[in-house]
């Protein structure tokens, strides 16, 4: 679960870390009522999912209540790398110093959590491990024993000349590490931290990526779960077991496991077509899932075929063929279906869809599969 | 040969007592595995499958002398049974449950090395030395003994590829499904060095997927270190970037863990790409016959 900004300054700010006080905003009415009271000047954020906001002007400084009115109409109205902004933060601008990176990240090669600092803050990371590696000072955390307090203060003097603000920037980079592990993240950084001319220390901006398998044991995250950005669908999708990504092409997929959908995404494209959705209906599909996978599915209007790609390990291949003729019974299916079930109980599944009668297109090889899924779409 | 399981394994399924645990004992029971304990903690006494069942692992291996575990048990209180089985001297720990917390698995993996015991998974399949033991909840009879090594991310699509194998004359040694989270306890190269050196083993399957960079580092130990031939195939290319599919692990974060990356860095290290699944068995045929 990735939490914007706004969530994760909130999350940062239990944790001890300085913020600036901040107003959530959805909308100019909401603005114009309060735009009297701020203390000027402050700046205006948009809040979306996605990196490079600042770059697409989602990120804008107003001195006076004409303009933050202005500014925040125009980012209201904005769309950045295809989203619509929903929200946006405004608070007080501060009188920057000098801007930092500081971040945590659950780090897949070494198996551990790495720090990373970097005085090169307020720009993408990725394009400073690229451009100036040598910026970035790293550090490997023990997962049982947590940073140690003289870690932080190594990786704060390696950014920071002023022993009073490298102090402060240890104390923010423990901090960041409680939260980064309280909060079972997988990724929590301060981009950037700032020093400020009367001397502060402050995070501008932060990012939370919370693990999906711990939030069962963080209720009080759901609260921040962003339902502005979720997809309906997906989300609907997960609350039934499945796993669901919307694509833009226009051929169903329904696969069991998910390296097996992602290779069938990808077979369709290799042979000229293109993937609606990627859809993984799990391991020990019930007939119940199939019949929701279906209705998922038909939901995207530019559906022009789907195939249902099914490798029967604990999968039963029956179960699917059930769910199939169930999905059919209930509801209005107007687009050819392609079936390839292979696997356990493959037989009594060919033998169920054979006597139900139903227009399914059958084939035996994957390739066959996407083959026909995409010549039927491309004729309807 | 073959790699980490065969005829000298002695199995231990924890969870035993589950619809699953339960369902995939007896399976595997069938395959002919030497499944001699069953562990949940509060059931011992009982028998599953005419299987013992136990309290605790180490109760279990004191009295049947299982040396592999397979864990069964819910993502909340998987990652103590991993722990447990470590802790009771079991050297081989197969993990299928899905959804354990990544700081879970931290500190997790870091304790099953402490202990000198080895980690496959989790969220994986589990691992199969055709005709001799079957670990996990692979459909045995797909799979054939001979000389391709399989190492997977992922089990279904494992499954495609293995039954192309298999038909087209190429057996395996060992197929194992090493899981699709960020943190896995056996990861590519780990394997490649175990096939590396094993005789019976003449050439391996290698299927990967996006996120991460253990391809990456699969290539660069191909390369340096691996005589027998490899042949790849990598999951993901039309997968859109910051989105998980479904694996916890599958998702390309910024600019890193594309496949178009992976394969680039495959073809450069002298390993073929199958574009398709099927593909693999043909370029491994071509690849023993040269």
């Amino acid at each position: 679960m990735k939490l914007l900004e706004y969530a994760s300054k909130k999350v940062l700010s239990e944790y001890g870390i300085p913020v600036q006080e901040w107003t959530l905003v959805r909308s100019v009415d909401e603005v114009r009522q309060m735009a009297e009271s701020f203390e000027f000047p402050v700046v205006v954020k948009a809040q979306v999912p996605v990196g490079g906001r600042g770059k697409a002007g989602g990120v804008k400084l107003a001195a006076n209540a004409e303009e933050l009115i202005k500014h925040t109409t125009d980012i209201l109205n904005m769309e950045i790398k295809g989203i619509k902004v929903k929200k946006v933060l405004i608070e007080k601008a501060a009188n920057i110093e000098k801007e930092f990176y500081i971040g945590v990240v659950m780090d897949r090669k070494s198996q551990k959590p790495v720090v990373m600092v970097s005085s090169q803050g307020g720009v993408d990371i990725e394009e400073v491990a690229r451009t100036n590696p040598e910026a970035i000072h790293m550090l490997t955390v023990d997962p049982d024993r947590g940073i140690q307090p003289y870690q932080a203060r190594w990786l704060a003097f390696k950014i920071l000349e002023d022993k009073n603000q490298a102090r402060a920037a240890a104390s923010v980079i423990m901090k960041l590490y409680n939260g980064f592990q309280s909060v079972d993240a997988q990724l929590a950084e301060i981009n950037p931290l700032v020093t400020t001319r009367e001397g502060d220390i402050l995070a501008l901006d932060a990012k939370i990526l919370v693990d999906d398998n711990a939030l069962y044991r963080h209720p009080e995250l759901e609260e921040l779960r962003d339902m502005d950005y979720e997809d309906p669908t997906e989300l609907e999708a997960r609350e039934a077991g499945l796993s669901y990504v919307k694509l833009d092409g226009y051929i169903g997929c329904c696969v069991n496991g998910a390296g097996l959908a992602m290779a069938t995404m990808d077979i369709i494209k290799h042979y000229g077509g293109e993937p609606a959705n990627f859809l993984d209906v799990g391991g020990s599909s019930r007939p119940e899932k199939v019949l929701k996978a279906m209705e998922l599915i038909l939901r995207d209007p530019n559906v022009r075929s789907i195939y249902i790609n099914i490798f029967g390990g604990i999968t039963r291949c029956d179960d699917v063929a059930k769910g199939l003729i169930e999905a059919f019974s209930q509801m209005e299916i107007p687009v050819p279906v392609v079936v390839r079930l292979t696997g356990t109980n493959e037989d009594i599944a060919r033998e169920m869809l054979e006597n139900s009668g139903l227009p399914l297109i059958t084939a035996t090889t994957m390739s066959e599969g996407a083959q026909k899924a995409i010549e039927l779409a491309n004729r309807s | 040969m073959a790699i980490l399981v065969g005829k000298d394994t002695k199995l231990v399924v924890q969870g035993i007592t589950g619809r699953d645990g339960s369902f995939h004992t007896k399976l595997m029971l069938e395959y002919g595995t030497k499944v001699v304990a069953g562990v949940t903690p509060g059931k011992g006494g009982q028998e599953v499958h005419g299987v013992p069942v136990f309290d605790t692992v180490e109760e279990a291996v004191k009295a049947t002398g299982a040396n592999t575990s397979v864990i069964f048990v819910p993502a909340k209180f998987a990652a103590d049974a991993i722990m447990e089985a470590a802790d009771a001297g079991i050297q081989l720990i197969v993990t299928i449950t899905e959804g354990i917390p990544v700081h879970d698995m931290s500190k997790v993996v870091k304790f099953v090395r402490e202990k000198g015991a080895r980690l496959i998974g989790p969220n994986c399949p589990g691992l199969i030395t055709p005709g001799e033991a079957k670990v996990g909840i692979l459909p045995g009879q797909i799979f054939k003994r001979g000389p391709i090594g399989v190492i997977s991310r992922s089990g279904t699509l494992t499954y495609e590829i293995v039954s192309h194998l298999t038909a087209a004359g190429l057996g395996q040694s060992t197929a194992i499904g090493i899981g699709g989270d960020p943190i896995i306890g056996t990861r590519f190269i780990d394997l490649l060095e175990m096939f590396e050196n094993d005789p019976e083993t003449e050439g391996v399957a290698l299927i990967g997927e996006i996120g991460g960079t253990d391809e990456q580092e699969a290539a660069a130990y191909i390369k340096k270190h691996m005589s027998k031939p490899v042949v790849a195939f990598i999951a993901g290319r039309t997968a859109p970037a910051e989105k998980r599919m479904g694996h916890a692990g599958a998702i390309i974060s910024g600019s890193s863990g594309t496949a178009e990356e992976k394969i680039r860095v495959f073809e450069e290290s002298g390993v073929k790409v199958a574009q398709v699944p099927e593909e693999v068995a043909a370029l491994l045929k071509e690849a023993l016959s040269k």
